[in-house]
């Protein structure tokens, strides 16, 4: 029986495992006032989010997620970070993740989110991780059109 | 089949020293390349070919007056006399280069395309690939024509009936796949061919999946465009085939315009040059085709039916491991199939198969396939696939089992 190997278990870190297995906060939530939807055109990916903002505080973070574990894990670990934050506050955390996986410093990433600093190894999941947080910044705008991963940056 | 069974076995290990990239670790892992419906390799003969034309023999072809050009025109053109004898095309006349299935498929769309007007029907079958989906889409957009999808069944096999029932008086053309890029299908091209012509409909078979693994006859077919690719039958990239009937042909505007494709050019008129030549503008690609010529040598060489007998053993011994395997679903489960396996994993996503299976050496697809209509119907976001060339091994197939049961064990 062959183990998995340093590379692997650096992708699929334990969190990262649990997080997909058992994603937090995920389904539509009772009460909320701003949604978003997410598309990775490439492999399929869905991501819908939805926010209870109030103040300007995002008081409720949920998501549902049709994707692969890698995308549900990040989604999950996304809700954890920023539930409960100004608005200020996790549009800089959706910059620093972005910004440590496209730039390959995912090692940078810090708490749980460390977790998934692996993916930055991998060009071709990285969309797979970003995807959630791409939704996130699209419910926070409001911005009525479906993001997809292929949209150059995150925008502002 | 006897042909297959009277056909002499391969010496697969011989057949992988033709292919030094088949010879690699990658993560470690002795690479397993199982993605050869996507993109199959290349043999040292068809690389030489290539190298020996640019070394020896380039220059542009049907126009200059020296040494080089002839000679680059006599590669060229026999490289076409090779195409015409593989598919046993009636005449070189038949046989036009283009990039690839996907251009070849634009070119009908285009060409043949200007005779359809609003009401007019093109017929197709749920299990295309976009490149046979969306020209149809584009062109419906342009003249008012309808697109009819013929429904496929659980097992991913065409509903004869369904198709039958689609064949109107509004049908102008028929466009099916050969063999299926995402399930493996191979369709029952010759029953399909014969109901649309016995109504006057021609038809094109999009033959990207099935020129690699079966011998092709376009007469025998009696279809009136078959288009292929060069690099999933082991060919270079950037070079492929429209074959078309000639009398089809003759009848049809050109397609992309410019240089070759013309007789005189005025700015009171163009004349356009006579067949192959009308639909090839530009500079062709020329290394390409003498590298897919030689690919069809090889091929031949080999033995189709020897090719054929070899893959039809790697597809039941994969598909018998695959089915031991708690929890995997097989997507495409046709009578008469090709050697490519899509499956899932209970709990597992296909994009994460992928990366693990990746990290043990072996290279699978995974993802729609570029068939997403087919995924739909089958209610899935994609699956992952293995897909068969005639140099693969049974160890190869145990690799991808051993690398499945580890995805499995981490997913637990």
């Amino acid at each position: 029986m062959s183990e998995p190997g340093r590379e692997l278990t650096d992708l699929y870190r334990q969190i990262v495992l649990d997080h997909s297995r058992h994603p937090r906060h995920q389904g539509r939530p009772e009460h909320y006032n701003r949604e978003a939807e997410g598309h990775n055109p490439l492999c399929g990916d869905k991501v819908r989010i939805y926010l209870q903002l109030q103040d300007d505080l995002l008081q409720e973070v949920a998501f549902e997620a049709s994707g692969c574990a890698i995308c549900r894990a990040s989604a999950s670990l996304m809700t954890e970070t920023v539930r409960r934050r100004a608005l200020l506050e996790a549009r800089a955390a959706v910059d620093e993740f972005d910004r440590a996986l496209s730039t390959g410093a995912g090692a940078t990433l810090t708490g749980d989110l460390a977790a998934l600093g692996g993916v930055s190894q991998y060009p071709s999941r990285i969309r797979c991780a970003t995807l959630p947080w791409k939704t996130l910044l699209a419910a926070m705008d409001a911005t009525a059109a479906t993001v997809t991963t292929e949209q150059e940056s995150i925008q502002r | 089949m006897s042909l297959v069974t009277a056909s002499p076995p391969l010496d697969v290990e011989a057949v992988r020293g033709d292919f030094p990239i088949l010879a690699q670790q990658v993560n470690g892992h002795p690479l397993a390349y199982l993605d050869n419906a996507a993109s199959s390799q290349r043999p040292l003969q068809v690389l030489e070919a290539m190298q020996n034309y640019y070394t020896h023999d380039h220059a542009n072809v049907h126009r200059g007056v020296h040494s080089l050009s002839h000679r680059a025109t006599d590669h060229y053109e026999a490289a076409r006399e090779t195409v015409r004898a593989f598919v046993n095309a009636a005449s070189v006349r038949e046989i036009i280069f283009t990039r690839g299935t996907t251009e070849a498929i634009n070119l009908v769309a285009f060409s043949f395309g200007q005779r359809l007007q609003a009401g007019d029907e093109i017929l197709i079958t749920a299990m295309e690939h976009h490149s046979n989906i969306v020209p149809w889409q584009l062109l419906c957009e342009r003249s008012g024509a309808v697109l009819r999808v013929a429904p496929i069944n659980d097992a991913g096999e065409l509903v004869l009936a369904e198709f039958m029932a689609l064949l109107g008086p509004r049908t102008k053309l028929v466009a099916v796949t050969h063999v299926s890029n995402a399930l493996g299908t191979v369709n029952p091209v010759k029953v399909l061919i014969a109901a649309a012509r016995s109504r006057g409909i021609p038809v094109l078979l999009d033959g990207a999946q099935a020129i690699p693994h079966q011998a092709v006859d376009v007469r025998d077919l009696d279809c009136d465009f078959y288009a292929f690719s060069g690099h999933k039958m082991c060919g270079p990239t950037g070079i492929g085939v429209l074959y078309g009937r000639e009398a089809m042909l003759q009848d049809l505007p050109p397609f992309q315009s410019g240089g070759d494709m013309i007789l005189t050019v005025s700015f009171k008129g163009t004349t356009y040059n006579e067949l192959p030549y009308r639909f090839e503008a530009g500079t062709p690609h020329i290394a390409g085709a003498i590298g897919l010529a030689a690919a069809m040598n090889y091929l031949t060489r080999l033995g189709l039916p020897s090719i054929a007998a070899w893959e039809a053993g790697l597809l039941s011994y994969a598909t018998g491991l695959l089915l031991q395997l708690p929890g995997l679903s097989i997507v495409g489960t046709a009578r008469d199939k090709a050697s490519l396996v899509s499956f899932n994993i209970a709990g597992i996503h296909p994009h994460d198969l992928g990366t693990i299976l990746d990290q043990r050496g072996v290279a699978i697809r995974a993802g729609h396939h570029c068939a997403m209509p087919v995924m739909e119907r089958f209610g899935l976001a994609g699956t992952a696939r293995a897909s068969f060339a005639f140099y693969n091994t049974r160890g190869e197939i145990d690799q991808l089992l051993d690398a499945l049961r580890l995805a499995q064990r981490m997913f637990a």
